[in-house]
């Protein structure tokens, strides 16, 4: 048995007129995780000027539901700052996909008012997926990268 | 320049206030929240919410770094600080100076003026307004020259003390010999430090405050006073407007201190200066000025019908002041119970966790400041307050009846509060009759005990 669109949706309308805020359902090594607005969910970066409207609420239940495979394992942001996937402006990033890492492996920078944190993949493994945008604002605690873990 | 996007940089009630007023002004708000705060009503209300951090304050809303990047990162062009937390850090107000981003508040310079006891009180002097009798004393006979000027009854204090030890009470001038050599040996054993100061004793004070807003170019101009007296263990409970039983000469003279204090500073944005008010002598003396919007500024709002958050924020933008005093006219009375998520049977202990179901009151004159809706949270790492119940009416009595009702109609479920606690004491004839001083609820809680 597999998931298809539709039967996504129908899980989310579930979702949408239960009670509950948050649905993680695995079937068949998929997995797909349901986010209701107000419970942690993975922000918007608000554009840089006053000009731009800030990012508009979330809707009712994230739009953008993550399918995604069994077993991977989240980077997330130690701190809010300006995520940075390079040492510098112009240099290759720190990783990419398919990036080995180990625990100690840097992966990206997350600036403060001027002071640089480097951030550790704190997992061994492979990057499957970048999520965090390059200068772009990251909260405490938002998804920075995916890694599948090696067994 | 017009701000049109605020980092509230704060939690609880007093983010949901400031959104409020935000947005009725059209600006949009960004919360910063900590992670036990991200289902909190505010953030649900904001334009948007960032998360700075974990729980602790330590590691969120206390980091000004991470304050100042959360607004530079989403667009901010000003910082809002609340009260509490980094709300009088001249460090936050100067980084926001260094780094263009309005400050809603005073100047860093400012906040460093009066956020020193000492130098508050050297300033409160320069501006000939009266501080509490007393000062450091050498010998013998310097103690004895100063004391005549104090007069009786009057305290020797450690200079190395502080929170009530290394206090000694002189009743009689007589006594002052003895009790001074007495005090400076047990200062010098338990401070390691000697020296001693002589500072009049007020067995009976009233704390007594003056709101203020200034344009930060020597304008000032003051919305009454507020009584906050009603304290336990130096936690205000009950705050009302105007200040009940105060000779009128010793209102308009704390109005007149407030105001010459503040424009000695050039004070920029809302403040309160507080003062001690000694009721056997009539007199007052400066405590400190608060460099922020205050807890209890709601009595003020309904008395005088203006938003001090939309002023702070009208200040901030380089409006100006666009108040004068002739414009602020005191329209009946207003008073505020704060409640709290604590449980007075129990010795006041913190009662944080979730409220099953809330019913806030409602009616003629009343205002309820709160985050708490059904199936909130209050985490373990804040302040207990979770809402201010205000009430305003054509006068004292009538203010009082509905805040009382309005007390008795209040549901809170799934915590403890002070609900009941508050009513009791707004029944109180000492509370009734008006007046009471910063002592009468603690002895009130020593009989109670008995």
């Amino acid at each position: 048995m597999s998931l298809t669109a539709k039967d996504v949706e129908e899980i989310m309308k579930l979702l949408e007129s239960s009670s509950f805020d948050r649905l993680n359902l695995e079937v068949d090594g998929m997995k797909i995780e349901l986010e209701r607005s107000g419970a942690p969910a993975r922000p918007r970066a608000a554009p840089a000027t006053p000009d731009a409207p800030a990012a508009p609420a979330a809707p009712p239940v994230k739009a953008a539901a993550v399918l995604r495979e069994e077993g991977l394992v989240e980077i997330n942001a130690p701190l809010l700052g300006i995520f940075y996937r390079a040492p510098k402006p112009g240099e290759p990033p720190f990783v990419d996909v398919g990036s080995r890492v180990d625990t100690e492996t840097v992966i990206g920078i997350v600036e403060v008012m001027k002071l640089m944190n480097s951030v550790a993949a704190g997992v061994t493994g492979e990057i499957v997926d970048i999520v965090g945008a390059n200068g772009e604002l990251v909260e405490h605690g938002e998804v920075l990268m995916l890694v599948r873990p090696e067994a | 320049m017009a701000i049109r996007r605020i980092l509230i940089a704060n939690r609880g009630e007093i983010a949901v206030r400031i959104i409020r007023t935000a947005h009725r002004l059209g600006i949009e708000t960004v919360l910063a929240v900590s992670e036990a705060d991200r289902d909190s009503l505010g953030a649900k209300q904001a334009t948007r919410a960032v998360c700075i951090g974990p729980g602790r304050p330590t590691d969120s809303y206390l980091r000004v770094e991470t304050i100042v990047q959360a607004a530079l990162g989403t667009g901010c062009d000003a910082i809002h600080p609340g009260y509490g937390f980094l709300s009088e850090r001249a460090a936050l107000a100067q980084l926001c100076e260094d780094e263009g981003v309005i400050f809603i508040g005073p100047t860093a310079a400012q906040i460093d003026a009066v956020g020193d006891k000492l130098k508050a009180r050297f300033h409160a002097e320069a501006a000939n307004v009266p501080v509490v009798p007393g000062g450091p004393v050498d010998n013998l006979a310097e103690a004895q020259a100063l004391a005549e000027r104090i007069g009786a009854p009057l305290l020797v204090k450690a200079v190395g003390g502080g929170g009530g030890r290394g206090m000694k009470l002189v009743e009689n001038l007589d006594d002052l010999a003895a009790t001074l050599d007495m005090a400076s040996a047990e200062a010098g054993a338990a401070f390691g430090d000697a020296r001693v100061y002589l500072e009049r004793y007020v067995s009976q004070g009233r704390h007594v405050e003056v709101q203020l807003l200034g344009d930060g170019a020597g304008k000032v101009i003051h919305l009454g006073e507020r009584d906050c007296s009603v304290q336990r263990r130096y936690q205000k409970l009950i705050e009302e407007t105007p200040a009940p039983a105060l000779p009128d000469h010793a209102r308009a003279a704390m109005h007149e201190a407030a105001v010459r204090f503040a424009q000695s500073l050039d004070y920029r944005g809302a403040g309160t200066v507080e003062f001690l008010y000694d009721v056997a002598r009539e007199e007052f003396y400066f405590l400190e000025m608060n460099a922020r919007i205050q807890v209890e500024h709601p009595v003020t709002e309904m008395v005088t019908g203006i938003d001090l958050i939309e002023q702070q924020i009208r200040i901030a933008q380089g409006d100006g002041l666009t108040l004068s005093q002739d414009d602020i006219r005191i329209d009946g009375a207003a008073v505020e119970c704060r409640i709290n998520a604590e449980d007075p049977k129990h010795d006041f202990r913190p009662s944080p966790g979730r409220v099953s179901k809330v019913l806030w009151p409602s009616g003629e004159g009343i205002r309820v400041d709160t985050h708490i809706v059904d199936g909130a949270s209050i985490p373990p790492f804040y302040d207990s307050m979770v809402a201010k119940i205000i009430a305003h009416g054509p006068d004292r009595d009538t203010a009082m009846a509905r805040l009382w009702k309005a007390l008795n109609d209040t549901r809170i479920e799934g915590i403890a509060t002070n609900v009941d606690f508050q009513a009791e004491l707004l029944d109180d004839p000492d509370f009734v009759a008006g007046g009471v001083d910063t002592g009468w609820l603690g002895r009130r809680l020593a009989k109670v005990e008995i």
